[in-house]
């Protein structure tokens, strides 16, 4: 949501400055990114690192707590209203077997595509990647070994919030809308897709995301004529958390989620 | 959101619970501040300035807060007017102050906030806005005895509950919906028209009467989809509807999903005509729908401002001071006025002496000239139609002005008395009741005993009513006509 208003304030400054629209996006994420990572990293040092040895509801708790605190701030800045996109971007359409694509939804594929590429290079093949792995798998051994898992947890967190930036601009740009509380659902969603892949797995949650849009969209175009229209569209949201549930209950580590070793 | 929600809900019943610590005389709590305005007028002429205060209900937060902005600011001028002017009603100089609240389109917190404003001691409550949270919590106030007028609920089951409190100055959605529909299945040519709502009170309601048009004039009704009134995507019910090849997408909802939703019909390839009602007819609209607003079509009750018999000088005093008018602000602003007109001519600013003065008004506002019928709907109130022309809505056209009249709907109740008779035939029922069971309807809609959902105006039992002729009582009700 920051990413996106961020974005977008800078778009519309940048708009009538006449440079070619690919600078000005690359200028808007740019801005966008680096406010994230700074408002990642403050996040990560006032709500979560004093909680680091507390019992784990605690950070779940301060979490909420700052997405309510972050909701406000944004409608204190931008305001209560939503905010169009600047029609900037191309959108030439394509038919491939007879659905339409726009030429903006293929780069916004092609963006997500190089993204995860990116991170799962960075997470397997990178110093930094394998400090990140041995933390999340135990962070007393990890800093036995050397490893200042302070800074590695910082250091996720502005990967995170530097993602999160770019996926807020990518959603705004596809809606061309953005408003204060457009993150809400997202973050469910995504979460919802990361459990459904395997916590901890970046192609699981890929996959997991994929799977999830598939459901919701097939779900809700097609649950009116399966029901007969005791069940219609507006069900949409349901099929996310139905699937959440589901994967809970019968695989709670996820599609292609790692097994878990209970260690004594 | 849910969490925001969450907290401002509890803020506002802490605020509520404030505002009861501080409220009249008979509260049984110490109040700790001053009271910061007696509700109640004084006689005496000793006091020589009363205080009124005026309750508005809008949602400022969420989606569709610039259309609450809006509302409220049409309220703010009315009562800058009025103060301005140096009103005296009952022998004392009068202050009218606006207590401005949020119910964030919801109904949940249509009613908290509503009883709120009763516990403030408002004398009379302009809105709410939507007429989901205007339907709940006009229970309310009917049972405080509140007169309410609402510039923007548009559903018809808001003056069907039989509450005497209840008043708007906008067509309802019978009206609009049947128009609408027509001009569907007629003039557009419309030969598949696929129909969406937001399950709101508002969007469902102009939806189904909407259907209901398109099939009484033959038209064919592809595909009923639906969505929510905070939804961003909705390529999935679109696809749908591409695949029914649709040639007239009907949405009943407000501009924060209808311009994203004509956007989305454009990069689907989606052809179709976007024709929606009143909550998409806004600039906001064009903003958030872009190049994909050209050509599209929306209805709004009443005539265009330039034609309204005040229209141009209300435009121009308001662009003045709080910028362009969204929607509603004129309707609201008549609401005010129609309001303390009645104070005016009652000679007082209580709730129960203003209340019958309301029903009786005849009143010449910026909108229209506004009188009630016996219901608390505006009379002969007329539909227009705009399309949007090099990103501006313009003037099509509007039922009345072309010489076509708006007929009774059928499954409508005729016109209840409110003179405090009982239809013949109804068992009478104490009043509380009657309203409980109003509610307890509400949510199943249109009353299957129609007399006695009338019965709920006339308060005194057994006098029987007069022989109201059945509608059409004129030519002119009896057009039937479409545009």
């Amino acid at each position: 949501m920051i990413g996106a208003m961020v974005a977008l304030t800078v778009i519309k400054l940048l708009a009538a400055s006449g440079l070619p629209v690919f600078v000005i996006i690359l200028v808007a994420l740019a801005a966008a990114a680096a406010v994230c990572m700074a408002v990642g990293y403050t996040i990560e040092r006032i709500a979560y690192r004093p909680l680091r040895r507390a019992p784990k509801l605690a950070p779940l708790i301060t979490a909420i707590g700052v997405s309510i605190i972050l909701q406000n701030l944004a409608m204190l800045i931008w305001g209560r209203n939503y905010h169009a996109f600047p029609p900037i971007l191309p959108t030439s359409q394509h038919e491939i077997f007879g659905a339409t694509i726009t030429s903006l939804q293929v780069a916004i594929v092609l963006i997500a595509a190089l993204m995860m590429t990116g991170l799962i290079i960075l997470i397997h093949r990178t110093r930094l990647g394998r400090a990140m792995r041995a933390t999340s798998e135990n962070p007393p051994i990890a800093q036995l070994m050397g490893v200042n898992i302070n800074q590695i947890i910082s250091f996720t967190f502005i990967i995170g919030s530097a993602l999160a930036a770019v996926a807020g601009l990518m959603v705004s740009a596809n809606y061309s809308i953005a408003h204060y509380y457009m993150g809400f659902m997202l973050g469910l969603k995504a979460f919802t897709a990361a459990v459904l892949g395997g916590i901890g797995n970046i192609a699981g949650a890929v996959l997991g995301g994929i799977l999830l849009g598939l459901i919701e969209s097939l779900g809700a175009g097609y649950i009116g004529d399966l029901t007969g229209g005791f069940l219609g569209s507006h069900y949409q949201d349901i099929f996310a958390f139905f699937v959440l549930i589901c994967v809970l209950i019968f695989r709670p580590s996820g599609l292609v989620g790692e097994k878990v070793s209970e260690r004594a | 959101m849910q969490y925001s929600r969450i907290s401002s809900m509890t803020l506002a019943v802490a605020a509520a619970l404030a505002l009861i610590g501080c409220g009249q005389k008979e509260e049984p709590k110490p109040a700790p501040a001053p009271a910061p305005a007696a509700a109640a007028p004084a006689p005496e002429p000793a006091k020589p300035e009363v205080t009124v205060q005026l309750g508005h209900v809008a949602p400022l937060t969420g989606p569709q807060a610039h259309l609450g902005k809006d509302n409220e600011n049409g309220a703010r001028m009315a009562i800058d007017e009025l103060n301005a002017q140096g009103l005296e009603i009952g022998g004392a100089k009068i202050k009218f102050a606006l207590v401005a609240e949020d119910d964030q389109a919801d109904p949940k917190q249509g009613t908290i906030v509503a009883q709120k404003l009763v516990d403030a001691k408002v004398n009379g409550v302009i809105g709410h806005l939507n007429s989901g949270t205007t339907i709940p919590a006009s229970k309310i106030y009917f049972d405080a005895g509140i007169p309410q007028i609402s510039g923007s609920a548009t559903n018809p089951k808001y003056t069907q509950q039989g509450f005497a409190t209840a008043f708007r100055v906008m067509a309802n959605d019978v009206q609009q919906g049947k128009v609408l529909g027509e001009y569907a299945a007629k003039q557009m040519a419309g030969k598949t028209i696929a129909i969406i709502d937001d399950r709101t009170a508002y969007g469902q309601g102009l939806a189904d009467e909407f259907e209901k048009s398109v099939v009484a004039v033959g038209g064919k009704v592809a595909a009923r989809e639906f969505t929510n009134d905070k939804a961003t995507d909705f390529a999935a019910i679109l696809t749908k509807i591409k695949s029914k090849k649709a040639d007239v997408v009907f949405y009943g909802g407000m501009d924060a999903q209808g311009g994203p939703m004509a956007k989305q019909m454009k990069s689907l390839g989606l052809k179709a005509k976007f024709l929606t009602g009143d909550g998409g007819c806004t600039p906001e609209f064009i903003k958030l729908a872009g190049a994909a607003s050209e050509g599209q079509y929306c209805s709004l009750p009443g005539v265009p401002l330039d034609q309204m018999p005040g229209g141009k000088a209300f435009g121009d005093a308001f662009s003045a001071k709080y910028g362009q008018i969204q929607l509603y602000a004129p309707y609201v602003y008549d609401a005010v006025m129609v309001m303390v007109d009645s104070m005016k001519r009652a000679n007082s600013v209580e709730s129960a002496k203003f209340l019958p003065e309301v029903g009786k008004t005849d009143y010449q506002g910026v909108t229209a000239k506004i009188q009630f019928d016996d219901k608390g709907d505006l009379k002969g109130g007329s539909i227009s139609l705009y399309q949007v022309k090099d990103g501006k809505w313009e003037y099509r056209r509007n039922n009345i002005l072309a010489g076509l009249p708006w007929s009774r709907p059928p499954g409508v109740a005729p016109r209840s008395t409110f003179k405090g008779c009982a239809p013949a035939g109804s068992a009478p029922v104490p009043p509380r009741r009657r309203s409980k069971c109003a509610i307890w309807r509400q949510g199943r809609g249109p009353p299957k005993d129609g007399p006695r959902m009338q019965n709920n105006r006339g308060f005194p039992q057994g006098k029987a009513c007069p022989n109201l002729p059945a509608w059409p009582r004129s030519a002119k009700e009896n057009g039937g006509g479409a545009f």
